[in-house]
C-alpha cells in the first residue's frame, strides 16, 4: 500500500500513514495542536495550513471548498477532518 | 411600563422588551431579576436603522415600540450585532414588514445568517471595522469584535452621537424599566457575573475589541442586555480591561512555563505516581510544577489555575470503569476559560482494568487541548521501575511544554497502540 509521510510541524513528529489516511485520524492522536469541533467538515476549527506539499494531498470537496471559502481560507489551508493524504511528503501545522 | 419607545439620545429610541421572570439564561446563566432584550431605532435624515431586534417572544412589544417612532417604509438598514435568537427572534418578520431595509452584518455572520433564516438566497451587507452607512446626517461606523461572545459579533458606533451600541459586550441580565445605569437598581453583580460566564473565555478577544473601543469618544453605551450605560461609559470599558487581565499574579511568567498536576488517590498509588511525574517535569529548566490533591480543594479556584496554566495533568485512579467524580466535576467546570491548545495529559493506577486514562485523555482531546504523551497505567501499586516511567513521562510533558521535545518519526500503528506505558 502507498504510504506517505505526515510531518506536524508544530510538535516535531513525522508520522508513516497508509495512503488515504485523513489527518483528523492522526492529528489528535500524536498530540498535535489541530484541534476539532464539529468533525464533519461545517465548522472550520481544525482548519489547518499546509506548509508543504499541497500536491500530495486529495482534491477539496465541494463541502470543504464551500467552508474554506465561507471562512477567507488561504489556498494553503485545508480542514484536517476532511483532507486526506495520498502520498509523499507533508508538512502541516495548525491555523 | 408600557410599550414606549425611550429616548436615549436625539432621534434614537431603545424599543427594546423586558423579560422580568427569565431565571434560567442560555442553561448557563442565572439571573435573580430576568433581563432586557435591547433593540433601537435611529432616525437620520435620510433613513432609519433598527439595531438588533428581540427574542421572538417579545416581537409584538418590540414592533409596538418600533411603530411608534418609524415606519416600516422608512426603515433603510438593519443592523444586527450578534446574531443568537434573543436579539434576532424578531427578524424574519421585520424583514417582511420592511423588505427593503438592507441587512449589515459581520463578515462572520454570513454563514450563521443563512442557517438562522435556512436560505442561502438572502441580501445583506457583510461589514468590517471602519465600514459606515449613512442616514442622512448620520453616519454608523461599524467595529468587527469577534468572539465577543461568538464568532459573528460586533459593534456600532453612531458617530455623531458618540453612542456604541455594543451588543453583548458591556451587557448584563438585569431588568429593570427605568433603563439607564443612574436609574436602575443595583446591577453591578450582574455586570460582573456576565463577564464571568460569557466573556471570560475569550479574553484575549475582549483585549482586542478594547483596542477599537478605548479611542472612541464615548457618550453613551447602549448594550443588548441590561442597563443602557450614560453615566460614566467609560468606567465599564475601563473594568472590561481590569477583567481581561490575567487573574492570578504570576511572577514566573516571564522564565517558566507553568505545568499543574492534579490528582485523587483511593489507597496512594495514584499520589505516589503524581509524585513522580512532578518530579520528572522539574528535571528540566523552565517548567514551574505544582502538583494538587483535588480532594483538598474546591472547584472554582482550580478553574483559575487552569486558566493561567500552560500544561494541566490528571491523575485518576478506575474505579467501575470510570474517572472518579471529582475528576469529571472539574473537567466540567472548564466552559469559563479558554483552554485550547494547552497541553494535557492523564495517568493513573487501576486495580482491574484501567479505562481512566484513555477516558480523560479523550475528554481533553474533546476540550481542544493538545495531548502528545500518552499517558501511563499502573496496575495497583507503582514499583521503582513504574514510577521511572512517571518521572520520564513527566519529563516529556516539561520537554513539550519547552519546545525541547525530540523530532520523531513514527508509524501510524504505534498511536493506536494501549496506552501501558509512556512513549519513548
Amino acid at each position: 500500500m502507498p504510504k506517505a509521510n505526515v510531518t506536524f510541524e508544530d510538535i516535531g513528529v513525522t508520522v508513516t500513514v497508509p495512503a488515504g489516511t485523513r489527518l483528523i485520524e492522526i492529528s489528535e492522536k500524536v498530540g498535535a495542536g489541530i484541534t476539532y469541533g464539529c468533525r464533519e467538515g461545517e465548522c472550520a476549527t481544525c482548519m489547518m495550513k499546509i506548509v508543504s506539499g499541497m500536491e500530495n494531498m486529495s482534491e477539496r470537496s465541494v463541502l470543504e471548498d464551500k467552508v474554506l471559502q465561507e471562512n477567507m481560507a488561504s489556498r494553503k489551508h485545508r480542514l484536517a477532518c476532511q483532507a486526506q493524504v495520498l502520498g509523499g511528503e507533508i508538512v502541516v501545522r495548525p491555523g | 411600563m408600557s410599550d414606549e419607545p425611550v429616548s436615549i439620545a436625539p432621534d434614537v429610541f431603545w424599543i427594546g422588551a423586558l423579560d422580568p421572570q427569565l431565571r434560567v439564561f442560555d442553561v448557563i446563566l442565572k439571573t435573580a431579576n430576568g433581563t432586557t432584550y435591547n433593540a433601537y431605532c435611529v432616525r437620520g435624515e435620510s433613513g432609519v436603522a433598527v439595531i438588533d431586534t428581540v427574542k421572538a417572544e417579545y416581537a409584538d412589544t418590540f414592533f409596538e415600540r418600533l411603530e411608534q417612532v418609524a415606519r416600516y417604509d422608512e426603515i433603510t438598514v438593519i443592523v444586527l450585532n450578534h446574531l443568537e435568537p434573543d436579539h434576532t427572534g424578531a427578524l424574519p418578520e421585520l424583514m417582511r414588514r420592511a423588505p427593503q431595509a438592507r441587512l449589515h452584518i459581520s463578515v462572520k455572520a454570513q454563514t450563521m445568517l443563512k442557517g438562522l433564516l435556512k436560505s442561502e438566497d438572502l441580501a445583506y451587507t457583510p461589514v468590517d471595522t471602519g465600514d459606515t452607512v449613512s442616514l442622512g446626517g448620520r453616519t454608523l461606523t461599524f467595529l468587527n469584535t469577534p468572539f465577543l461572545h461568538w464568532p459573528d459579533t460586533q459593534c456600532t458606533y453612531l458617530n455623531e452621537e458618540a453612542l456604541l451600541f455594543s451588543g453583548d459586550v458591556f451587557g448584563c441580565h438585569f431588568c429593570d424599566g427605568r433603563l439607564f445605569n443612574d436609574r436602575v437598581g443595583d446591577f453591578r453583580f450582574s455586570f460582573e457575573y456576565y463577564y464571568q460566564h460569557i466573556m471570560r473565555p475569550f479574553r484575549e478577544h475582549v483585549r482586542h475589541g478594547l483596542d477599537l473601543i478605548e479611542p472612541l469618544e464615548l457618550k453613551l453605551i447602549a448594550p443588548a442586555h441590561g442597563p443602557i450605560l450614560r453615566d460614566a461609559p467609560r468606567s465599564y470599558v475601563q473594568r472590561y480591561r481590569q477583567l481581561a487581565a490575567p487573574l492570578l499574579h504570576n511572577e514566573a511568567a516571564d522564565r517558566a512555563k507553568t505545568l499543574v498536576i492534579f490528582y485523587i488517590s483511593s489507597y496512594g498509588n495514584t499520589a505516589r505516581m503524581a509524585q513522580s511525574v512532578r518530579d520528572g517535569a522539574e528535571e528540566i529548566d523552565g517548567v514551574r510544577v505544582s502538583l494538587y490533591d483535588l480532594q483538598g480543594g474546591e472547584v472554582t479556584p482550580f478553574v483559575d489555575l487552569i486558566e493561567e496554566a500552560d500544561g494541566i495533568v490528571f491523575g485518576s485512579p478506575t474505579i467501575n470503569g470510570d474517572a472518579v467524580k471529582p475528576i469529571w466535576d472539574l473537567l466540567s467546570s472548564l466552559a469559563v476559560v479558554n483552554i485550547k491548545d494547552k497541553l494535557g495529559a492523564a495517568f493513573g493506577s487501576y486495580g482491574w482494568t484501567g479505562e481512566a486514562v484513555s477516558m480523560l485523555e479523550d475528554r481533553l482531546r474533546g476540550l481542544k487541548l493538545r495531548v502528545p504523551v500518552t499517558g501511563v497505567r499502573v496496575k495497583l501499586i507503582p514499583t521503582e521501575e513504574e514510577l521511572d516511567k512517571c518521572r520520564v513521562f513527566g519529563r516529556q510533558l516539561a520537554e513539550h511544554l519547552t519546545g525541547r521535545n525530540q523530532r520523531r518519526v513514527i508509524d501510524m500503528s504505534e498511536l493506536f497502540k494501549e496506552p501501558t506505558h509512556a512513549q519513548g
